[in-house]
């Protein structure tokens, strides 16, 4: 029998048994591809993301702020990883001495963490910020429940308050609040990136799957201050600041030839690391930010601007008997009567009559074109935040009085910054540079002002006048011929003039021969006895250009012989 | 027909188990990387903390005190300097 005609298999089955298994093959079939499709189709990112927070990870990817260095690449502002101590206050639980553990690392009282721990409405609360990493690391060995850790940057300004007003500092969250930290902010600020990576069961990175944004370093940024010259600068004018029991004082080293800052500082000042006492008066950069009347310090620029055009010669005789001048309701004085003076005498001995006869002879407006040449009036454009533009009033309002007072620095306010670099028209022979903050590549095209002969010219009266018979003796250095003027001005208080209240000041060149550095020195309100420029500020001035050609390394000019002073009793006196 | 399939069997099952090994490879040289990449970082972290030490120690204002009290140092002053001529050889270096 064959196998075809064995009875079982001729039995009819009834057709729609195989139906049936048909149908249910389609549906578990149609069931399959539904759920393929739901979580292919619209479940696909949320799955894809659960899946990939397995093992992939953004981690962040930390940026420095950039350092401030000096012109020799000295570090100036460093920055480097702190760590901030953070809770979550429901999460907290402090097993056994956790609480008094962590009190001790982090030298506050235990009452303090409590106390800050005990606002439960926020679920973010600092304990402390800016721990410095080794401290961190023991209070993460606690292991206490809930409290956490974050990188954050701390600068720190080697320099202290030597460097303070020019540094400024950054803020807790390590942005630039003052000085060049601010001013800078665009550059030094780093940028950090984030990136996705895939993490293995142990925590470490086997690949990289994305930059999601490249971080950026930030950028340093080298100063045209020298470090050297600066602690000079710094150093001398505390104890003159001190000795003349001065409410404040500033001082700028100018290199002529760049018109590089070597030096800025200001007093008082404070120390940019530990700001907890902090006023505002220490704060001010009085140097760029301050203006104040400069008084016989802008005598050269009238005598020079005379000689420029042409209305006087070096020996012209100006009589200035009898030390007095009247021009309508004013009268200009000078200290001592002084009788017939050329125009040398008039700037040697600082005669105030014999500054506003020269005026008189110019034209307001010539004066004014002078004054805003050499920068009175025009903010310095250092980058600085708030570079006072000084004072000085348009020339059509100008009255014959205050043309007169203006040749000798008396209604005109300037900062101390503006004298120091319009003084490099004369160490220039009669160019101006624009001054810079920053290191320059290469000096920087002057603009001329005055004539070549005319700021040569000026040289000369300035260095008589730092000579015995002059008002600033004390200014002299022992082997380099100096120039320079004194000036010491009535502080303006309530719209008037104080009456003993002074600024004092002194502005000048080294060598006189070819001069490289400008300085000036400004103190406020000496208040021990002596407040003439020529007593307070010019010694200030010859012992921080002493040094400051000595490290340059620049050489003499004059031979070695003791500087001589006049016998006590004889010096002359400015008018003030 | 049958023996070449079996050939790019074994030809495949060669090229998946290299694949698996470079991978891993590739992740343990990824891990080493990072681990260096780590320590440079680091070390720059080190370094900005060294030079915030060498420039705190070398402060001018410090280094003066120590050449005065404890070396009796003093600034050269005019009277003790020999200038010499820039057209002498060498001698002003």
């Amino acid at each position: 029998m064959r196998f075809a005609d064995a009875p079982p298999v001729n039995v009819r089955l009834p057709s729609w048994r195989a139906r049936v298994l048909i149908v249910l093959f389609a549906a578990a079939f149609a069931a399959l591809v539904g759920r393929a499709a739901y979580l292919q189709g619209f479940k696909h990112d949320f799955l894809q993301a659960k899946g990939e927070s397995r093992y992939s990870r953004v981690i962040e990817i930390p940026a420095n702020r950039g350092r401030i260095l000096d012109r020799n690449g000295e570090a100036l502002a460093v920055s480097t990883p702190v760590k901030s101590i953070w809770a979550i206050p429901d999460e907290v639980q402090f097993e056994g001495r956790q609480l008094e553990s962590l009190a001790k690392l982090l030298e506050m009282p235990p009452r303090e963490i409590r106390k800050r721990l005990d606002d439960t409405d926020r679920d973010f609360v600092y304990i402390k910020r800016q721990v410095p990493p080794e401290v961190a690391d023991r209070i993460a060995d606690l292991r206490i429940r809930g409290v956490f850790q974050s990188r954050e940057y701390r600068r720190y300004y080697p320099g202290g308050e030597v460097m303070a007003h020019v540094l400024g500092f950054t803020g807790v969250d390590d942005t630039g609040q003052e000085g060049i930290e601010l001013a800078f902010q665009g550059e030094l600020a780093g940028r950090p990136g984030s990136r996705r990576v895939i993490k293995d069961r142990m925590g470490r990175i086997v690949e990289d799957v994305e930059s999601i944004r490249a971080a950026q370093e930030g950028r340093d940024v080298v100063l045209s201050l020298d470090s050297r010259v600066q602690h000079l600068a710094f150093q001398h004018l505390r104890q003159a600041v001190e000795a003349n029991r001065a409410k404040g004082g500033g001082i700028v080293v100018i290199d002529a030839i760049t018109g590089e800052l070597l030096a800025l500082a200001n007093l008082p000042t404070y120390n940019p690391n530990n700001r907890a006492r902090l006023q505002g008066a220490q704060l001010r950069n009085r140097v760029v930010t301050d203006t104040f009347e400069p008084g016989s310090t802008l005598k050269p620029f009238t005598v020079a601007l005379a000689l420029d055009t042409g209305k006087v010669r070096p020996e012209t005789v100006i009589q200035t008997a009898p030390g007095t001048l009247t021009i309508g309701p004013a009268t200009i004085r000078d200290a001592h009567p002084n009788g017939a003076l050329t125009v040398r005498q008039v700037i040697q001995k600082s005669s105030n009559v014999g500054a506003a006869k020269i005026a008189l002879g110019m034209t307001p407006e010539t004066m004014w074109g002078l004054f805003d040449d050499v920068g009175f009036g025009v903010p310095p454009r250092l980058g600085f935040p708030g570079e006072a533009p000084g004072k000085v009033r348009p020339f059509k309002t100008w009255k014959p009085t205050e043309q007169a007072t203006m040749s000798y620095g008396h209604g005109i306010a300037v900062s101390l910054v503006q004298l120091a670099r319009a003084y490099t028209v004369f160490a220039r022979d009669g160019e101006i540079v624009p001054i810079s903050l920053t290191k320059v590549a290469s000096p920087p095209p002057g603009h001329r002002v005055l004539a070549e002969g005319t700021a040569r010219e000026m040289r000369v009266m300035l260095e008589m006048a730092v000579q015995p018979g002059g008002t600033a003796p004390r200014a002299q250095i022992m082997g380099y011929r100096v120039g320079g003027k004194t000036g010491t001005a009535h502080k303006q208080e309530h719209g008037g003039y104080a009456a003993n209240k002074y600024i004092s000041s002194f502005v000048g060149f080294a060598p006189a021969s070819n001069p490289r550095l400008v300085i000036a020195v400004m103190l406020d309100e000496p208040s021990a006895g002596e407040y003439y420029g020529g007593a307070v500020a010019a010694p200030v001035f010859s012992q921080v250009m002493a040094g400051a050609l000595r490290v340059l390394g620049v050489p003499p000019d004059a031979p070695m012989t003791p500087i001589e002073l006049p016998a006590p009793g004889s010096e002359v006196r400015e008018s003030v | 027909m049958a023996r070449l399939s079996l050939l790019l069997l074994l030809a495949l099952a060669v090229a998946a188990i290299g694949l698996v090994t470079s991978q891993h490879k590739a992740r343990k040289l990824h891990t080493e990387l990072e681990r260096e990449q780590a320590r440079a970082q680091a070390l720059d972290v080190e370094w900005g903390q060294l030079q915030l030490e060498q420039s705190t120690w070398a402060m001018h204002s410090r280094v003066a005190k120590l050449a005065g009290e404890r070396l009796r140092m003093r600034p050269a002053d005019a009277k003790r300097t020999v200038v010499v001529g820039a057209d002498a050889p060498e001698a002003t270096k």
